[in-house]
């Protein structure tokens, strides 16, 4: 099949518009003749469960955890860009669009990208009027920061609580649709497959993790904002439960899977602790707004400090490195998260590493402390020359800013950032891959659709920060509720979609007969065994920096790990009860098949692009070294086995952008 | 407005004026009361005046009585309510690093403190309505054949107090008043919905009254059980 | 270090629970309460028993899918954290640990440590929202200034998780805290203005139907939640829901 992306004829800015103006609507009469299951209840899912809902379409809502509200976006703490130009900073639509396309080393779609920049200024409007509360100034008018990879302030925030507001502003409308009974809201539900009638998506098999019963459920269309899939290297920023099952059971139902290994690898992480570990905590990106970036610059002092015979604070400016200001003095330590993460690791690699396991550098607040305390000092009319007094009016401001980041900070590694440096190194912690979708939001299923992390669509090999939240809310409050009309109002005559059809019944059967094989596989080793060594094969072949030979014996690891898993995998307990284990097995038995698929894709990029490093494509300096061959989509067809899926590509077209050396020097 | 009783809001609130209510009655009761120290016949002036005024008798009275009652039961009601809320209680429960002890016994407290009441109804109140209501003497004269003889409270009172064990009764009657009060106070004013800049200043007040009425009415009792021997 | 753990187990809703002892070694104290827990499962599922269910899922205290009440408290002994973030260096070698799940005849048990918080987002259903379209046609996010004082109260009640903490400590088992803090982040912002006395109406009539105790306002919420949500939404509370039973 030969991918269409349906992009709009056109110029560039009218697109959208036009777009809007021309596809198919549903009248509201008919809307309520319409059933849309949305999975997954984050920014994306939620905004759109929400407007749908609200369009007036009956809506069933998934989501595996106990209330919408826990779903991972609300996760995400510093902000949300929107090309509001508050600030009279020379921000605009093109600007973000423009940010955007470059940020993601030139390898997302135009097209897409535009209308996201068009809309984010809507985002804030929306939230602002359901009761968000964004920071403000004294004027009472919103506050903005700026991010990594721009030179314009326009992140909007809510301190270092930004996604959990704009969660829980759509939870909000969820609610109220929820009370008008709008929406059916399906809470520790796991969608394990979709249900494809006569060529089209009609509804999803899940399990409810109470009873542990398998369900049917139908509709005219199936929308999935079930997030991204980081967690198949185990360790990483993403839930305990984020997982690729939805997208994978819709993969090997028919829907493409694009840019596996575009990973994002965000270098503000809390280093891992010890073997112990179950997840990495994320430290803000905005903290690189104020923390300067650094290690020393001689290899005595790094023994020094891991013998801890001498303190960070005691080694003298002249003795450290900024690697980041040396290297990138235009951005400094805003440079994108791709390149500040690759140079955090070229680092530690080089052996500069500041902990005992050598994989930390310090982000250092001394400066910053220094100079809020001299300006708070002199504002307040004090005497500038008191250090005491400057560093306490300093710590205030920052403690303002970034107050519940520091105490997250101290809770977990038992040290004071207020008075020490903080000790980074990056972790996984968004994936641009996802599954391939048209201009409309829809797979290469028709009536199945993918939004937020959950499809490719607008962040290329790289993601800035602060785009995630904005394309999540974009897709589900202002375009997928209008694209999806094109496709339902060919569902007007349709009536209500039986569960009774042989479709329903081999889509359940084949659910039960994989929760079957687990549960009475009686295996050795628990779940967790397995999805630790995956994800130590994933980090160490499929991470920072990629070659040929790694990800060649990641695939072959990887399929050796799956027969393994599949051979010694022990599950506890029933199918029909309240199992984790077995909700995680399933999810885990999905990793196994992505990863290999992951590498595959790596291994058939023989480029680095944005989060993908292939250590055999850089340039003298070490910078990423795109290549113009490779200027196109890679989109997965399921064959069966992932070293069988066959790549389609969609080639990738800049007529309104230059396709420059991407460079924050 | 009609069902505010049937909220837990609602509850809270009409708990909470009932509370305010009686904190500024026991307030005027030791008012009077410390007069017996200061100037007994200001004091047998005040008593024969609050015990013979109409208004007080069979308004305010009965406002008291009805407040008292009302408090009591809500009180009760409310326990129960709040004890249902939870079928299972914990295997451990660390109370005390989230609260005042007073303030998660307030059930015991109120308890004890209706006991005394219930004694202290007994021992003044009846002996009182029955010799103004049934005996019809509203002279408040200790002989009230003789006008000469002078007002009786004052000296009822120090008589009253000459046994130790009342001494000892009221003492720990007042102890749980002061129990209650520490936390009954404070969360009157927040269950009407006062807790801003205030507050603070509040807790202060609040001490001052829940320490300090308690102890004076205890004041009050030794008082008179030390020096009012005859 | 080495522990004794007593965990509440109930295979279903319907069966009976009971405290089991559990025996772990070589716990870490740089390990997080839950990784201690992973630690216990691996090795029950290892000898052939059925873990410990409880609910998790950020691990960085923000999704508020974590419970627990540990040693007579929820999340544990640490403040202003939830039980995720809570690290084993707060307790010493030797030490018995309750760990039980949050208790109130509205958190019904699932099973093990895991409870239905359902009730929550009931309580949200009522009126937890502003009636706006997400259609983007509203006003320009400037166009009403908001002074930063009440912007910056709204979001510090705003940042409520909704664990559950606030009724497992309370002794009345009461949601107060919880339901204030979304009512407070509305009734401080223009924009919830509109609603504000049918939402309260609403939200503590759906409160008191779930059958959470009343307020004695012992504080024992405001201690123990992990967000630091303060008992000042609840007087606030007070005062929208006796403005509008006057007004209504």
């Amino acid at each position: 099949m030969a991918l269409d992306s349906k992009i709009p004829q056109g110029p560039l800015a009218d697109k959208w518009t036009k777009h809007k103006n021309t596809i198919n609507l549903v009248n509201p009469a008919n809307k309520r003749l319409i059933d849309v299951i949305v999975v997954g209840t984050g920014l994306a899912g939620g905004s759109a469960a929400a407007t749908l809902a609200e369009l007036g379409y009956n809506v069933k809502a998934f989501c595996f955890q106990d209330s919408p509200r826990r779903a991972h976006s609300i996760a995400a703490q510093g902000g949300i860009n929107a090309a509001k130009n508050y600030q009279g900073d020379g921000d605009s639509t093109y600007r973000l669009f423009y940010d955007t396309v470059k940020g993601g080393d030139y390898r997302s779609r135009e097209a897409n990208v535009y209308r996201l920049a068009e809309v984010s200024a809507n985002i804030i409007d929306q939230c602002v009027a359901q009761g968000v509360p964004f920071a403000r100034d004294y004027g009472g008018l919103l506050d903005n920061r700026s991010f990594g990879g721009v030179l314009v302030s326009r992140t909007f925030y809510a301190k270092g609580q930004t996604g959990q507001q704009l969660l829980l502003g759509a939870y909000s409308s969820m609610n109220r649709q929820i009370g008008r009974g709008k929406i059916k809201m399906y809470n520790r539900h796991e969608m394990l497959d979709v249900v494809v009638v006569d060529g089209k998506a009609r509804g999803i098999i899940a399990r409810n993790l109470v009873t542990g019963e398998i369900e049917r459920h139908s509709a005219h269309a199936v929308v999935l904002g079930t997030g991204g899939y980081g967690n198949v290297f185990f360790l990483s920023t993403n839930a305990m439960g984020s997982n690729v099952t939805a997208a994978w059971k819709a993969h090997k139902r028919g829907a493409y899977f694009a840019n596996p290994c575009y990973t994002q690898i965000h270098p503000t992480c809390i280093p891992v602790s010890g073997d112990h570990q179950s997840k990495l905590t994320l430290m803000s990106e905005s903290l690189r707004n104020d923390g300067r970036i650094w290690v020393p610059k001689h290899k005595k002092d790094v023994e020094a400090i891991r013998n801890k015979t001498l303190k960070p604070t005691d080694l003298k400016e002249e003795e450290r490195d900024y690697y980041l200001e040396r290297r990138y003095p235009a951005f400094g330590n805003l440079v994108p998260r791709d390149v500040a993460s690759r140079a955090a690791k070229e680092r530690c690699d080089a052996g500069f590493g500041v902990n005992a396991t050598g994989e930390a550098v310090y982000l250092d607040f001394a400066s910053a402390i220094q100079r809020y305390g001299k300006e708070q000092a002199h504002v307040k009319g004090l005497n500038e020359d008191d250090a005491a007094l400057v560093k306490k009016l300093g710590q205030e401001v920052v403690k303002n800013k970034y107050g519940n980041l520091f105490q997250m900070y101290e809770k977990i590694v038992d040290e004071n950032p207020y008075e020490t440096p903080m000790m980074i190194y990056p972790a996984v912690h968004y994936t641009m891959g996802g599954i391939w979708v048209d201009y409309n939001l829809q797979t290469t299923v028709p009536g199945l659709y993918a939004i937020g992390e959950a499809n490719f669509s607008d962040h290329g090999a790289n993601r800035l920060g602060a785009s995630a939240l904005m394309q999540g809310l974009a897709d589900g409050y202002f375009v997928l509720p209008y694209t999806i009309g094109d496709y339902l109002a060919n569902d007007i005559r349709t009536g209500p979609i039986s569960t009774e059809t042989k479709e329903f019944d081999e889509a359940e059967n084949k659910v039960k007969d994989a929760i079957n094989q687990l549960v009475n596989n009686n295996g050795t080793k628990p779940v967790d065994y397995f999805h630790k060594k995956l994800g130590k094969i994933m980090w160490n072949k499929c991470g920072m920096a990629r070659n040929e030979k790694d990800l060649k014996s990641a695939i072959k690891e990887i399929s050796e790990l799956r027969a393994e898993f599949y051979k010694d995998v022990r599950v506890p307990g029933e199918a029909n009860e309240f199992n984790e284990e077995l909700a995680k097995a399933g999810r885990v038995a999905d990793f196994l098949e992505l990863g290999e698929l992951f590498a595959k894709d790596a291994l058939q990029r023989e480029e680095s692009a944005g989060g993908h490093f292939r250590d055999e494509y850089q340039t003298e300096e070490g910078e990423a070294m795109r290549r113009k061959e490779f200027q196109y989509v890679s989109a997965w067809e399921y064959k069966g086995e992932p070293k069988n899926a066959v790549l389609h590509k969609e080639d990738l077209i800049y007529e309104n952008i230059e396709v420059k050396e991407r460079s924050y020097k | 407005m009609s069902g505010i009783l049937n909220s837990s809001i609602g509850r809270k609130f009409a708990m909470a004026l009932s509370a305010l209510f009686l904190m500024v009655f026991i307030l005027q009761h030791f008012a009077i009361n410390i007069l017996s120290v200061l100037s007994p016949d200001t004091f047998n002036k005040a008593s024969h005046f609050m015990g013979t005024f109409w208004a007080v008798q069979y308004i305010l009275q009965a406002v008291l009585i009805l407040g008292v009652i009302f408090h009591f039961v809500m009180g009760f009601v409310l326990e129960i309510k709040n004890k249902s809320a939870r079928n299972v209680s914990y295997a451990k429960n660390n109370g005390n690093a989230n609260s005042s002890w007073m303030s998660r016994n307030m059930i015991w407290s109120g308890g004890f403190i209706l006991v005394f009441l219930v004694i202290h109804f007994i021992d003044f109140w009846i002996p009182e309505i029955n010799t103004k209501f049934v005996a019809g003497d509203m002279s408040g004269l200790i002989d009230p054949t003789n006008l000469e003889s002078g007002f009786r409270y004052h000296e009822e009172l120090v008589h009253k107090f000459e046994p130790i064990w009342r001494v000892a009764l009221y003492c720990v009657g007042f102890t749980f008043l002061a129990l209650h009060l520490l936390h009954g106070f404070g969360s009157a004013f927040q269950s009407v919905g006062a807790n801003n800049k205030y507050t603070i200043a509040l807790k202060g007040v609040s001490k001052v009254y829940s320490i300090g009425i308690p102890a004076g009415f205890i004041f009050i009792a030794l008082f008179h059980h030390f020096t009012g021997t005859h | 270090m080495n522990l004794t753990l007593k965990i509440w187990r109930q295979k279903g809703a319907n069966d009976k629970g009971k405290m089991v002892d559990y025996q772990i070694t070589d716990v870490s104290p740089d390990m997080s309460f839950l990784e201690m827990l992973d630690v216990l499962n691996s090795e029950l599922i290892t000898k052939g028993d059925e873990p410990v269910a409880f609910d998790h899922d950020c691990r960085e205290g923000i999704c508020g899918m974590c419970s627990l009440y540990i040693n007579g408290e929820a999340h544990g002994p640490d403040r202003g954290v939830t039980t995720c973030q809570l690290h084993m260096r707060k307790f010493k070698d030797g030490d018995t640990i309750y760990i039980e799940p949050f208790r109130a005849k509205a958190f019904p048990v699932i099973k093990d440590l895991v409870v239905d918080r359902s009730a929550f987002d009931r309580v949200q259903h009522a009126g937890g929202f502003v009636s706006v379209n997400t259609s983007g046609n509203t006003i320009d996010a400037n166009a009403i200034p908001i002074n930063k004082h009440d912007a910056d109260t709204a979001f510090d009640a705003a940042t409520c998780i909704g664990c559950g903490a606030c009724v497992a400590s309370c002794k009345n088992s009461s949601a107060m805290l919880f339901v204030s803090a979304k009512v407070s982040q509305f009734a401080l912002l223009p924009q919830g203005q509109v609603e504000a006395t049918d939402r309260v109406l609403n939200m503590v009539k759906q409160m008191d139907e779930e059958g959470f105790g009343n307020c004695t306002n012992t504080g024992a919420c405001e201690v123990e939640c992990p967000k630091g949500i303060s008992l000042e939404n609840i007087a606030r509370m007070n005062r929208e829901y006796l403005k509008a039973s006057f007004k209504g």
